[in-house]
């Protein structure tokens, strides 16, 4: 019971959070929004006793992540959007298209495949040294490429946005 | 059973209970660190702090409080409106949450209940706290920005981009803590360390003396403290991100910062400084007070935090943001990376 009263107040927030991210004209309310999905997915996690993983979706998704793109936003000084005449016809058919459309994809969902089950609290319980253990192991190839992946990337960013040399 | 031995209604009016005095002692500390600074700092500078208001200044944070109660609560014209209020409260909640998973004493036994005195302890504590401490880049971040003024944004600008530079160093550091110990659970962190100060962690328990050193500047970093404070100044950037703000709001900013400096201060004492262990004299006091003997133990090293805090504010200058930055990233980062590798490796072999 209290699991169901649990996994609702977040589902609830997570899917409040996106769809106001849609719904905000200003991006850095959109962003903000995000980190309350992020949040929300971390409690979900929590819900299913992967407590490391909730722990690092918040340090890592909503700490660090999102701090990024709200620094953007900040910087780029990105103003709010305004509705024009287009946009409002957009948001009146869109909205019920998009409320249709993901009421059929649930209900296609659930009708094909039979082997979803309520899963228990704390069923995928995960605690940090199985998950270090795992990682070095059987996971050791896949994150090491992990991370050379992530210094590539660090790597292009900071080329990319080098001073160009006189 | 989840509450411990307690029935769930015992265990819900204790809980609230010690929110109730966890949270109470927390918010007079935090007015109580203010008026020591401002003591501590007067008499390094040759100067009385406060003396006037009740003996040796001790009412002065209730002063304090009355002149941000009456203050006027001025909105400027032109801030993001929903950010501005929100921004505040989202450095004082973050900064007064970490205190449910500090431990500071042993079980106590009150009318036949016996409880630990701690808010509550998780087997992933040590990233709750690291998670919560990126969540309060947000109130600074958005304090500035939405404040519509130069010197906020670029005090906030700073002050973020500083924070989370040494919000890598800070973990680093405390990895070396995790790795001797084996558990990210604060409780089990400090009863490792039981048994004699030379097994605390900065000494031989450990051996993190590099790492406690690390945490020490990274700590100062993120709290916006001297020697790092540039991002809030007074000569450099008026006010930095909280220039706009009055009263109530500002007061919110203060206590966030002193509350960010009890917790860090909390949270040495448990990694590095052995937590509560100490001598209980149970032989010679009655139980209650022998458990109590923890606490008292948990709060010298605390306050003994908090004058080192206040110290290096009263003595350092302060560095320009460029040696900031290159301090966090090319040496603090590099070294506690190298502590990183020499621990594991000394926990390996002996293991």
């Amino acid at each position: 019971m209290l699991h169901f009263v649990l996994f609702i107040i977040f589902a609830v927030l997570c899917v409040a959070g996106a769809v106001n991210l849609l719904a905000q004209k200003h991006p850095i309310e959109s962003a903000l929004s995000l980190v309350v999905v992020m949040g929300a997915l971390a409690g979900l996690y929590m819900l299913l006793g992967a407590e490391f993983l909730a722990a690092i979706q918040v340090i890592v998704y909503a700490g660090a992540i999102m701090v990024l793109f709200v620094f953007v936003i900040m910087l780029l000084n990105a103003g709010a959007e305004e509705h024009t005449r287009g946009s409002k016809i957009a948001i009146l058919f869109g909205v019920p298209a998009m409320v249709v459309g993901s009421v059929l994809g649930a209900w296609v969902l659930l009708r094909s495949n039979p082997s979803t089950r309520d899963v228990a609290i704390g069923s995928l319980y995960g605690p940090p040294r199985d998950i270090g253990a795992l990682l070095f192991t059987t996971y050791l190839l896949p994150f090491e490429i992990t991370s050379v992946l992530i210094l590539i990337a660090i790597m292009g960013a900071v080329v990319l946005a080098r001073r160009e040399h006189q | 059973m989840p509450t411990g031995n307690l029935s769930v209604t015992t265990f819900v009016i204790v809980s609230i209970v010690k929110i109730v005095v966890f949270i109470g002692v927390l918010l007079t500390g935090v007015a109580y660190t203010v008026w020591l600074e401002r003591k501590v700092v007067g008499h390094i500078q040759n100067r009385w702090g406060p003396t006037r208001v009740g003996p040796f200044g001790l009412l002065q944070p209730l002063a304090d409080g009355l002149k941000f109660i009456f203050k006027e609560d001025l909105t400027p014209p032109y801030v993001h409106k929903f950010l501005y209020i929100l921004a505040p409260m989202l450095s004082l909640t973050t900064a007064l949450i970490s205190i449910c998973l500090i431990p500071v004493g042993g079980n106590i036994t009150v009318a036949g209940v016996t409880t630990p005195i701690q808010i509550t302890d998780t087997n992933i504590s040590l990233l709750i706290i690291l998670g919560i401490t990126s969540i309060g880049v947000y109130g600074v971040a958005l304090a500035g920005w939405s404040s519509n003024s130069k010197y906020s944004m670029l005090g906030s600008l700073r002050a973020s981009a500083q924070m989370i530079s040494y919000e890598v160093a800070l973990g680093l550091s405390l990895i070396g803590v995790l790795m001797v110990t084996g558990s990210f659970s604060l409780r089990a962190i400090v009863e490792h360390q039981a048994g004699g100060f030379w097994n605390w962690n900065v000494f031989l328990g450990g051996g993190q003396f590099v790492a406690f050193f690390i945490y020490l500047c990274a700590a100062y970093a993120e709290t916006n403290r001297i020697p790092f404070d540039l991002p809030e100044a007074e000569t450099e950037l008026v006010a930095g991100y909280h220039t706009e703000y009055s009263s109530m709001k500002f007061a919110m900013f203060f206590m966030a910062e002193y509350a960010n400096m009890v917790t860090v201060a909390c949270l040495a004492s448990i990694l590095f400084l052995g937590g509560y262990n100490g001598p209980t004299f149970s032989g010679f006091l009655p139980p209650i007070l022998s458990s109590l003997m923890p606490v008292f133990w948990f709060l010298v090293r605390v306050v003994f935090f908090l004058f080192v805090y206040i110290w290096v504010r009263g003595t350092l200058p302060r560095f320009r943001y460029d040696q900031l930055m290159a301090f966090s990233w090319k040496f603090l980062l590099p070294l506690s990376l190298a502590n990183l590798m020499i621990t594991g490796l000394v926990v390996a072999l002996r293991a």
